[in-house]
């Protein structure tokens, strides 16, 4: 499977009356297996690139093309849990098909066991998140869309969660899109970086990262770090 | 406990007051549950009570069916609404007994006359307030339905229908108590029984007890109602919401 993103533009018509262009002309293209990762100031349009990928919007000028029968996993940047159903209610709502030993399975590695049958409002956020990942990986997606899944999570568990994200993208064909602000995600789990201006938002730089995710140590991600400093400084 | 004392000073003061007054206009609590035993062991009180809640039961849900459709529509279809609101606007502003008339005039002293005037006096009330629930609908969370693929049954059941059901809980709760006090209009205008029909021979014969004993019934049936089946409905409906410790 194979995603290609191909946006020539998009506009938004303020209160006021006036345009302002969100994105400029850019274009990708993601594989299975493969890691993407989008990386932008705040505000750059990175929300709006990705309700445009997942069909959301349609009000843009380009060309989306996502294999039709590919199932989507998404964590989007809230929880966007129904609140008046069980965690487990929840990701078996968004994932029927799933298995009982999957999802066994899935809470446990995400330490979700003693909160199956709590609803969301019982939930810390970092817990809801937990929830939203558990939803996403649920569904067996083919392509992973993951909206700054790991933001205001404590360094132990985003460790971890990352970990996890890492072991499912190895574990399955997936075309994974990471939208992150944090370059140490970026770098542990990216195959390609993309990163982008402000608004309107286009591509500065393309990265590709040759290191297998498993052997990426901190000795061997020190060097790309630097690199990717330095690329960031630049495109400022 | 401290309701029951309530109830009973009630009782105490309506006593009291009947001994002031005198018995042909306002009877003392033994003198209508006389009337209330009498009537209920010739059947007669059975038969009015189950008319009338029949058509409650009728109007009601017609209302509650037809007006929740309505509501949803125009509060997700922007032309729905402004082709609406005009209709909504008149009948809202339309008094009961003016729909109950017309009603009557135009379809005839007939059940179905009766009945479909109620509905029509609640269903603006039903429209209005599941318009106002399916704006207050998370989008965020249509979003999340239309990624996960989810068919569209699903979605209306569990992501849409339980943000309603507070607003369907509060317009039946409301919805009720107005088809209430319409139903016995209705009845006591043009059918031949039923608890408004009784009041209104009553009125006419003025008989203070059996008016008394029919409306204090009725109403005993409404509060055994509203406290058995829209209350429970109600705490369901919000169950999830986490509550003050």
């Amino acid at each position: 499977m194979r995603l290609e993103v191909e946006i020539t533009g998009k506009t938004f018509r303020s209160v006021a009356g006036g345009t302002h262009d969100v994105l400029a002309p850019l274009k990708f293209a993601l594989q299975s297996g493969e890691v993407g990762v989008l990386i932008g100031p705040s505000g750059c349009g990175k929300s709006t690139m990705l309700r445009i990928i997942l069909g959301l919007d349609a009000d843009f000028r380009g060309h989306v093309s996502r294999p039709p029968q590919a199932r989507i996993g998404m964590v989007f940047q809230e929880p966007r849990l129904l609140a008046w159903r069980s965690v487990e209610q929840n990701v078996r709502l968004a994932a029927p098909d799933v298995t009982d030993a999957k999802l066994s399975e899935l809470f446990r590695i995400l330490e979700l066991d003693a909160h199956r049958s709590h609803f969301p409002g019982e939930l810390s956020l970092g817990l809801a998140r937990r929830v939203a990942l558990a939803r996403a990986f649920a569904v067996e997606p083919d392509l992973l869309v993951l909206d700054e899944p790991l933001a205001s999570l404590d360094d132990a568990l985003a460790g971890r969660l990352r970990d996890e994200i890492a072991a499912l993208v190895a574990s399955r064909p997936v075309m994974t899109l990471l939208v992150t602000h944090s370059l140490d995600d970026a770098v542990r789990l990216g195959d390609r970086l993309f990163f982008l201006s402000p608004r309107p938002s286009h591509i500065v730089h393309e990265v590709p990262i040759a290191i297998p995710r498993a052997m990426r140590s901190e000795a061997a991600l020190t060097g790309i770090r630097a690199e990717l400093a330095a690329l960031q400084l630049e495109s400022k | 406990m401290l309701r029951l004392l309530s109830f009973a000073l009630l009782l105490a003061t309506w006593w009291i007051a009947a001994l002031f007054v005198g018995g042909a206009k306002l009877p003392s609590p033994p003198a209508v549950l006389q009337v209330m035993i009498a009537e209920a062991s010739s059947g007669a009180l059975f038969l009015h009570l189950g008319a009338t809640l029949a058509r409650v039961a009728l109007a009601f849900t017609l209302a509650m069916s037809l007006g929740s459709a309505i509501g949803y529509l125009m509060g997700r279809v922007k032309l729905a609404d402004r082709l609406g609101d005009p209709w909504l606007i008149l009948l809202l502003n339309l008094p009961a007994l003016v729909v109950i008339v017309l009603a009557y005039i135009w379809a005839g002293l007939t059940e179905a006359a009766a009945i479909a005037a109620i509905a029509i006096n609640k269903l603006p009330t039903a429209i209005v307030t599941l318009r106002e629930g399916t704006r207050a609908l998370d989008r965020s969370l249509d979003e999340m339905a239309s990624v996960f693929a989810m068919p569209r049954w699903r979605a209306f059941r569990h992501v849409v229908l339980p943000q309603l059901a507070p607003y369907i809980a509060a317009s039946a709760r409301s919805g009720l108590s107005l088809v209430w006090k319409i139903v016995l209009v209705a009845e006591l205008l043009g059918r031949p029984n039923g608890v408004g029909f009784e009041i209104g021979v009553a009125f006419q014969l003025f008989d203070t007890p059996r008016l008394l004993a029919y409306s204090l019934t009725f109403a005993a049936v409404v509060l055994v109602i509203e406290t058995l089946l829209v209350q429970p409905f109600e705490a369901r409906a919000t169950r999830w919401r986490p509550r003050a410790a």
